[in-house]
């Protein structure tokens, strides 16, 4: 009974560090002389007030699961993949490019090799930080955020160069943006809301991902990587591998969600300049609904679907109430701050049990085999 | 090609690259602070975006340019210590709970200018102060002595950096708590309080390289306008191996192929597209981390939280 106690107090940490930011969003709101109530009310209207929001809500949270669920393999492994955004930039340029050279192909086929497309090359911008990582003692935050800014630079060359809309390059305003896909090429959707299948497979790969992890040596191996890598070494994992296969799927799930974005919501590839015109920040916001999630595949996603309502929430908000979306982004900031800050009670508690667990096996006979401290440790640096 | 080399552009490159060194040279520097205390800052990001912005409010605002330099400190002293608290009392993972502040300040800088500017607004910021006698030197005194005052304060903070780390017993003691906290601990040293500081410092610090885009060099305020800048300047302290003198190295690095590449833009004979060429520092970042992470060891207790046990 206890230990439930435990357990549940433990997942619902994230829930009231995110009560402590919307707290914190509604000061900030009285003193921007908004009502908090009429401002989250909006929120709350956009996000789930009709069918069609509700379809938005899951729209906007694909492609926050699918990069989210890259984030707990490679926050699982120890490596923190800041590069969710450019890997999603790359996925969806490789899965654009199959679609715009194959037209004639049935589409089946095309979205098919598309979405392949889209994991390999998020595969290949979060491998490259990985292998920077393991074998040249790059670090990961660094090397991902410098690939994240390449990748969108290599997205405006290729939109207003070799990928642009030939019927752009006639017209005087050269919009960066790629041609329309086929209509056969699209993922099914359910009219007429947004919603399309990609929500579906996100789904499924939840799960996949919790059996990879949890149910693989694969998984393991990245599990036991991230929780003690000294002690992999010596149980003959071979860890600089692993850190690069935990790095390498991180990226190609990011990259998935780039490819979908553009086979289910956007049929095209356009940019605005910056990162976040195509990705909508999913490559960040991934990594806060994955944390919200602690982590885990199948907890990611209501995290997802809970950022995905912020953030169309947002968008009403700011007609309604006149406050900028971008207060949702300082408040994802601050859900991150107050989730990770709040894992300090999990170690306490995590801590007292284990005096706890010790001081009852004194009482009857020594230990057997005591309870791996070091790994308790090494979890919580 | 003859065009690049002629001495007035080569001046000019080498005028600009100094300029645009600045902001590096604030954010970088700080973050060398509050990484030899064994912290890493990632918010440096979201602390300059809102240094950037707090400045050139207030310098829009009152006109007063040295007051809005002071709202990006506060600002910036602001963030550090929330993020003193996060990383010290409540030992959170550094790396994420930086990410967490970067997203804060993206947000909340573009929250402010959406409410209080609504639009593109410009200033007139810091303006050239030439130094008498040796900005008449030839050639040199165009390159470092015809430059705004925040060109000048960012280069001073070189040395000075370098002396307090080195040279001073705050030094030792902030170098003792990067490397061994536990030790230190020992000796008395609080651990907290050196941290609490260094994190400020650094704060503040990344609150000035915001002021020095918005009110020196660009004297405007735009939603992202540092545009990864930030993370770069943490690159630059591993670059530059924890040292004042080689985040200079790297930050006149940087700054001088920035510098190059904007000449490039403006010159027709070279065709190299303008998104290729934005690229060329981020490739460059990535070539000297991996060049400079074997030479040098990272402090010991970087990124690793300090428990007293009590």
């Amino acid at each position: 009974m206890r230990s439930r106690l435990n357990t549940l107090f433990d997942a619902l940490l994230p829930v009231f560090a995110t009560l402590a930011a919307l707290g914190v969003g509604m000061i900030m709101l009285l003193i921007l002389r908004v009502s908090p109530l009429e401002a989250y009310g909006a929120l709350w209207e956009g996000a789930f007030g009709s069918t069609n929001a509700v379809a938005e809500t899951l729209v906007k949270a694909t492609p926050l699961l699918l990069v989210g669920l890259g984030i707990c393999i490679a926050f699982r492994a120890n490596v923190i993949n800041i590069g969710g955004e450019g890997q999603m930039i790359v996925g969806g340029i490789l899965a654009t490019q199959i679609g715009l050279t194959f037209t004639e192909a049935p589409g089946w086929l095309i979205i098919i090799l598309a979405m392949i497309a889209g994991f390999i090359g998020g595969a290949i911008w979060g491998g490259i930080p990985g292998i920077l990582k393991a074998y040249f003692r790059v670090n990961e935050i660094l090397s991902t955020v410098m690939m994240n800014a390449i990748a969108v630079q290599l997205m405006n060359y290729l939109l207003r160069g070799p990928m642009i809309d030939p019927t752009q390059l006639e017209k005087a305003s050269k919009i960066p943006q790629t041609a329309r896909l086929v209509e056969s090429f699209r993922l099914l959707r359910w009219a007429p809301t947004r919603l399309h299948i990609g929500f579906v497979i996100a789904l499924v790969l939840a799960i996949l991902v919790y059996i990879l992890l949890w149910r693989t040596t694969l998984g393991y191996r990245i599990r036991a990587v991230g929780q003690n890598p000294h002690a992999s070494r010596y149980g003959g994992i071979r860890v600089r591998r692993r850190m690069v296969t935990a790095l390498l799927l991180s990226g190609a799930f990011a990259g998935l969600a780039g490819a979908i974005q553009v086979y289910g919501v956007n049929y095209r590839m356009i940019t605005d300049g910056s990162a976040s015109g195509f990705t909508g920040a999913a490559g960040f916001n991934g990594i806060v609904a994955a944390l919200f999630g602690q982590l885990h595949p199948i907890g990611t996603i209501p995290a997802s679907i809970f950022f995905g309502a912020l953030l169309v929430g947002a968008n009403k908000m700011q007609r309604v109430v006149q406050i900028p979306s971008a207060l949702i982004t300082a408040l994802n900031g601050l859900v991150v701050v107050f989730v990770v800050s709040s894992e300090i009670w999990r170690r306490r508690r995590q801590r007292q049990r284990l005096a706890f667990a010790r001081a009852a096996e004194k009482d009857d006979a020594p230990p057997p085999s005591e309870i791996n401290p070091s790994a308790e440790e090494a979890s919580t640096s | 090609m003859s065009e690049i080399f002629s001495a007035t552009v080569i001046i000019g490159i080498l005028t600009s690259g100094i300029r645009l060194a600045t902001p590096y040279l604030y954010a970088a520097i700080g973050e060398t602070f509050s990484q030899r205390s064994g912290v890493l800052n990632l918010g440096v990001e979201g602390q300059m975006l809102l240094g950037a912005f707090v400045s050139f409010y207030v310098a829009f605002t009152t006109g007063n340019l040295w007051l809005g330099l002071l709202g990006a400190m506060i600002a910036g002293a602001l963030m550090g210590l929330a993020m003193a608290y996060v990383t010290v009392n409540l030992q959170a993972v550094q790396g994420i709970s930086g990410i967490g502040f970067y997203l804060f300040g993206l947000g909340m800088s573009d929250l402010l200018f959406k409410m209080l500017l609504g639009t593109v607004e410009t200033v007139k910021g810091f303006s050239v102060a030439p130094i008498p006698v040796l900005s008449k030197i030839p050639v040199i005194g165009e390159i470092f002595f015809q430059q705004n005052i925040m060109v000048y304060i960012a280069f001073l903070l070189v040395p000075t950096a370098w002396f307090i780390l080195n040279k001073t017993t705050l030094g030792l003691k902030i170098r003792s708590v990067g490397e061994n906290p536990d030790a230190a601990d020992s000796l008395g040293v609080s651990v907290a309080k050196i941290r609490y500081f260094t994190i400020i410092l650094g704060g503040t610090l990344s609150g000035v390289a915001g002021a020095s885009m918005s009110i020196a060099l660009l004297n405007v305020f735009q939603q992202n306008m540092t545009s990864g800048l930030g993370f770069i300047a943490v690159a630059l302290v591993y670059f530059g191996a924890w040292r004042a003198w080689g985040v200079l190295a790297g930050a006149l690095l940087f700054s001088m192929v920035q510098a190059i590449q904007l000449r490039m833009q403006i010159i027709e004979s070279i065709s190299l597209s303008p998104d290729l060429a934005v690229m060329m520092p981020y490739i460059l970042t990535i070539i000297v981390l991996v060049a400079s992470v074997s030479r040098v060891r990272a402090p010991a207790a970087l990124t690793k939280p300090f428990d007293r046990g009590d």
